[in-house]
């Protein structure tokens, strides 16, 4: 469903991505992990092109989304996004942090959309939250306000960059309990995570980044089992 | 010399202030159209857009207003080939003063909303603009509310600058008062009272406006 096919990125003089390779099928669950600036953020956001990537293909569907002419607004509501710091909407209640994409871009009647963001926090378990700003919210809260916001605009697959590092020890579980909810369902997901047991019990594979190359993909049992290559070895001996 | 009673003073002087309160507020409201213009231009994708803007700002920053409005005054009948009244010219020059300031305080306070609120917008699906509008803008007014009240006293002040070019503002309305009389101390005394409440009457609202959206 989502193909990067030898994706680079350079700011500046500074090389990011080296050619990064990796397929996303269609429910599958992907974790990407990786040492601190290896760049798997930046390949992420590549993937619905919040960074431009300087070189490379991405494929959405089989359709090369970095064409100029591709509609990336459009695949934008097809593939949700969660992000470290939540960003949630500070100006806006939870209710409306949610409703705002389905009323604007999906065209929902207010009714129908704030009918959805109700399904949606019961869900994320934050039922009687909808009327609260973001402040009032607790870390792990907000996390699952935004989880239902990209939800909110049914995609076809997720995008998770460490959506726990900014969080309590506490407060990680609930939000881990979402995304579980989440690969039950069948939802395709590239989820950047330094929770190692999660990536290990959810992922259908382990993407491990190093020096903007993915280093080594394998199945989990493997990966941690016994790691291929020496900079995967010598960092799982320091996270795990 | 019998002292005349101060209050004989008030009328002529509250004219005054009512030209620049006029022109003030006149200033503000253009200034902000202005402003807005010039801090769309730089935060456009456009490079051209962005260099007219930014020459703009700098060179109205680099000038002294004075020389503005005597720029003003003097140029615009030369280029328009019609005379314009004073007050029609002080407010030209006001306007596009205040605006260029105006859109460095909007494009501030666009900056000053974190980055990752315009990417949570565009990661669902809005449009760069759609993002701006419903997203950033909305949180960059409330904070802009104490550098608008700012500039408006500035703007405030420097209205008496009209009266090199024979706008009867306040200050203006003072100096035919004391030019006459030399009463100079009581009058500017008193000018500068209606000058101080006019701008505590802007700080008073401001703050009120501030609490509020801190609540
Ligand atoms: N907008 C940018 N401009 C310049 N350099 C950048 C930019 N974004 C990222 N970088 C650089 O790219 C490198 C990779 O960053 P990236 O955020 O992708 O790493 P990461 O693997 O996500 O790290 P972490 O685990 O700390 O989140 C870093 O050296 C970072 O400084
Ligand atoms: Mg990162």
């Amino acid at each position: 469903m989502i193909e990067a096919k030898a994706v680079t990125k350079e700011f500046g003089a500074l090389s990011v991505l080296k050619g990064v390779n990796l397929k996303v099928d269609k429910k599958d669950v992907v974790c990407i992990i990786g040492p601190s600036g290896s760049g798997k953020s930046t390949f992420l956001r590549c993937l619905n092109r919040l960074e431009e990537p300087t070189g490379g293909e991405v494929l959405f569907d089989g359709v090369d989304i970095l064409d100029s002419k591709y509609p990336v607004d459009r695949l934008r509501q097809r593939m949700g996004m969660v992000f470290q710091h939540f960003n949630l909407f500070p100006h806006m209640s939870v209710l409306d942090n949610i409703t705002l994409g389905p009323v604007r871009l999906r065209k929902m009647s207010r009714a129908a959309a704030e009918e959805l963001a109700h399904g949606l926090l019961a869900k994320v378990g934050l039922a009687d939250k909808s009327h609260v700003r973001p402040d009032r919210l607790s870390g792990g809260q907000k996390q699952r306000v935004a989880i239902a916001r990209a939800l909110a605009m049914e995609p076809e697959a997720m995008l998770f960059d460490e959506p726990t590092s900014a969080l309590d020890p506490e407060m990680v579980k609930e939000v881990l309990e979402v995304i579980r909810s989440l690969v039950r369902e069948g939802m395709t997901m590239a989820i950047v995570t330094h929770e190692m047991s999660f990536a290990r019990e959810v992922g259908d594979r382990i993407a491990f980044m190093d020096g903007g190359v993915i280093a080594e993909e394998s199945a989990p049992a493997d990966f941690f089992a016994n790691p291929r290559s020496p900079r995967a070895r010598e960092f799982l001996s320091k996270v795990l | 010399m019998t002292m005349e009673p101060i209050l004989n003073y008030l009328p002529a002087l509250l004219h005054g202030a009512w030209f620049t309160i006029f022109v003030t507020f006149l200033a503000m409201v253009l200034g902000s159209v202005l402003g807005a213009v010039l801090a769309l231009m730089q935060i456009s994708n456009s490079r051209v857009a962005k260099a007219i803007a930014r020459s703009y700002t700098s060179l109205i920053r680099g000038l002294p207003l004075l020389i503005q409005i005597l720029y003003i005054y003097f140029g615009l009948p030369l280029l328009l080939g019609v005379r314009i009244p004073a007050i029609v010219a002080g407010t030209i020059a006001m306007t596009l003063f205040t605006g260029a300031m105006l859109s460095e305080i909007f494009r501030a306070g666009i900056e000053s909303v974190d980055r990752g609120q315009t990417e949570a917008g565009r990661s669902i699906g809005f449009t760069y603009w759609s993002t701006m509008r419903l997203i950033v803008f909305p949180q960059a007014v409330w904070r802009m509310i104490p550098a608008l009240a700012n500039q408006f006293s500035i703007t405030l002040k420097d209205t008496s600058l009209l009266s090199v070019i024979g706008v009867a503002e306040l200050t203006m309305s003072g100096q035919t008062i004391y030019s006459m009389n030399f009463d100079t101390v009581r009058v500017l005394t008193m000018v500068g009272i209606i000058y101080f409440l006019i701008f505590l009457i802007v700080e008073r609202l401001s703050f009120a406006l501030e609490r509020r959206i801190s609540r």
